[in-house]
């Protein structure tokens, strides 16, 4: 069964305030998760992790640099997992 | 003539089976009280483990760290993280230049909980659910890079790793760090993570671990005809050190000064003492000479004494050896009997103990020895503390680990 955006938005809310400890409702989706979220590389590889298993899809790496925002990999993910 | 500094220890931190931080541990060590008590978990059962019990940190970690903290450092990380800065705060937050500034950070084992959980991983679900937090983790540096990263040590990080002599070594290392000149303030200490059901069915499969399940508290018992063992327990010691001339110029409060340091090394078997103690015996002597103390100085040791059949009497009779007739004079506590053995965090706090005794002029006791080993000649501070002497005191803290690892530190007062 495939999850809604929100959902999907929900549950990466959820990863991303347990990898930074920014509460869920900072983790908006025009976030950067650079920019505004401060998340470098090697957590930014912790939520894309966490992330497949939550949501059974696969982030191919080349794809991680193209997830700029939080809204970004919501997109992919919803997609990915209708794929 | 010497120049190089002394060093003093002007803050304390700990997280032990005996309390979430010094004050509440050293309150149930001088007041006898064991930290061990029968795991809340089904391991010994579930995969035959003949160990029911340890000595687990009183406070988890889990209540002090925030969640990201928790997630991204082991358990021995995070313990020598809630010591270290407990350390710190207590040393009043020294201003230091971060290029005068290290941290030791020792563990015996490292991360074993983020490694054994990173094969499960493997095995369970694939290499791709692999959390790259993993490598950073289980690192046995992790420990010692997380708290210079936390306080901006930049003078240098290290992490020595010779099993239970871990963390003496650790405050060994950073003496010499300020007496060579390297650093002033050195944030050092032991820290260990290790109860978890595979090293507790290895340290059994050496027949190391006391087994008596059916009185966790009474199973540490050095210098007892009874003993079976060690018991395993984890949390973290940290002091803070400091060039004397340093602490005195920032008015800082110093509990006492390291003044000697002695280590050696058995090159005898991977695990056994060697048997006439004579490696034990050198280490002692070394850090007498070091600090420039006498035997008859010398009125407290916390001894090393894991409550194992063979180890306890090897150093009884290094201490004998060493301070021949003066060794009548010392106050030797075993603090294991109370803590267990927390490994490579067990010199560290010993240490701290030492620090403490020598202030408070109280010798902690030695819990559960109801039949002292006959060929103890010491004189045991069993089942309630006892006062130290006025004046200038000298205290040595043993530390021995497998390999043949051996490290006295000799601690005076101020």
């Amino acid at each position: 069964m495939a999850y809604s955006e929100q959902e999907i938005q929900a549950g990466l809310a959820e990863i991303v305030s347990e990898e930074t400890g920014l509460p869920t409702d900072s983790v908006l989706p025009e976030k950067s998760f650079t920019d505004d979220l401060d998340i470098d590389s090697l957590s930014m590889m912790t939520i894309v992790t966490l992330a497949e298993e939550k949501f059974s899809v696969r982030i191919p790496d080349d794809e991680v640099k193209n997830l700029t925002t939080v809204g970004d990999a919501v997109s992919y993910i919803s997609g990915a997992q209708s794929a | 003539m010497s120049t190089a500094p002394d060093v003093v220890i002007t803050g304390l931190g700990a997280t032990t089976p005996l309390g979430g931080d010094v004050p509440s541990t050293w309150e149930a060590a001088l007041a006898g009280r064991s930290g061990i008590r029968t795991l809340d978990n089904d391991w010994a059962e579930t995969y035959g483990i003949p160990v029911s019990f340890a000595g687990s940190v009183a406070v988890p970690a889990s209540e002090v760290l925030s969640r990201p903290e928790t997630k991204r450092m082991d358990p021995s990380a995070q313990y020598a993280l809630i010591a270290a800065r407990q350390a710190w705060a207590d040393a009043g937050s020294p201003e230091v230049d971060g290029e005068r500034l290290g941290a030791v950070v020792a563990s015996g084992i490292g991360g074993i909980w983020t490694m054994l959980d990173g094969w499960d991983t493997v095995r369970e679900k694939g290499a791709r659910r692999v959390l790259p937090m993993t490598v950073p983790m289980l690192m046995p540096n992790s420990p010692a890079a997380n708290v210079s990263i936390e306080f901006g040590a930049r003078a240098g990080v290290h992490a020595p790793v010779s099993a239970c002599a871990s963390g003496a070594e650790a405050i060994a290392y950073g003496v010499q760090m300020i007496r060579s000149g390297r650093a002033d303030v050195v944030i050092a200490g032991g820290t260990e993570a290790a109860v978890h059901p595979m090293p507790i069915s290895a340290f059994a499969a050496m027949k190391a671990l006391s087994t008596r399940n059916d009185d966790p508290a009474g199973a540490s018992r050095p210098y007892d005809v009874t003993r079976d063992g060690f018991v395993l327990s984890e949390g973290s010691g940290v002091v803070v050190l400091e060039s004397a001339d340093h602490a005195r110029a920032r008015g800082a409060r110093v509990y006492g000064r390291v003044a000697g340091l002695g280590m050696s090394g058995d090159a005898h078997h991977i695990a056994a003492p060697e048997p006439t103690g004579v490696g034990q015996t050198a280490a002692m002597q070394r850090a007498m000479a070091d600090a420039d103390v006498s035997a008859r100085d010398v009125v407290h040791i916390n001894a090393h004494a894991t409550s194992t059949s063979v180890g306890d009497l090897i150093e009884v009779r290094g201490i004998r050896a060493v301070l021949g007739g003066d060794a009548d004079h010392v106050r030797l506590s075993a603090t294991k009997s109370m803590t267990g053995h927390l490994l490579g965090a067990a010199g560290a706090l010993e240490t701290i103990f030492s620090v403490l005794a020598l202030r408070d002029r109280t010798a902690p006791p030695t819990i559960n020895v109801t039949q002292p080993d006959p060929e103890l000649d010491l004189d045991l501070v069993r089942d309630t503390a006892r006062e130290l002497p006025q004046g200038q005191l000298a205290a040595i803290n043993n530390s021995f680990g497998f390999g043949g690892h051996n490290v006295a530190l000799v601690v005076t007062n101020v």
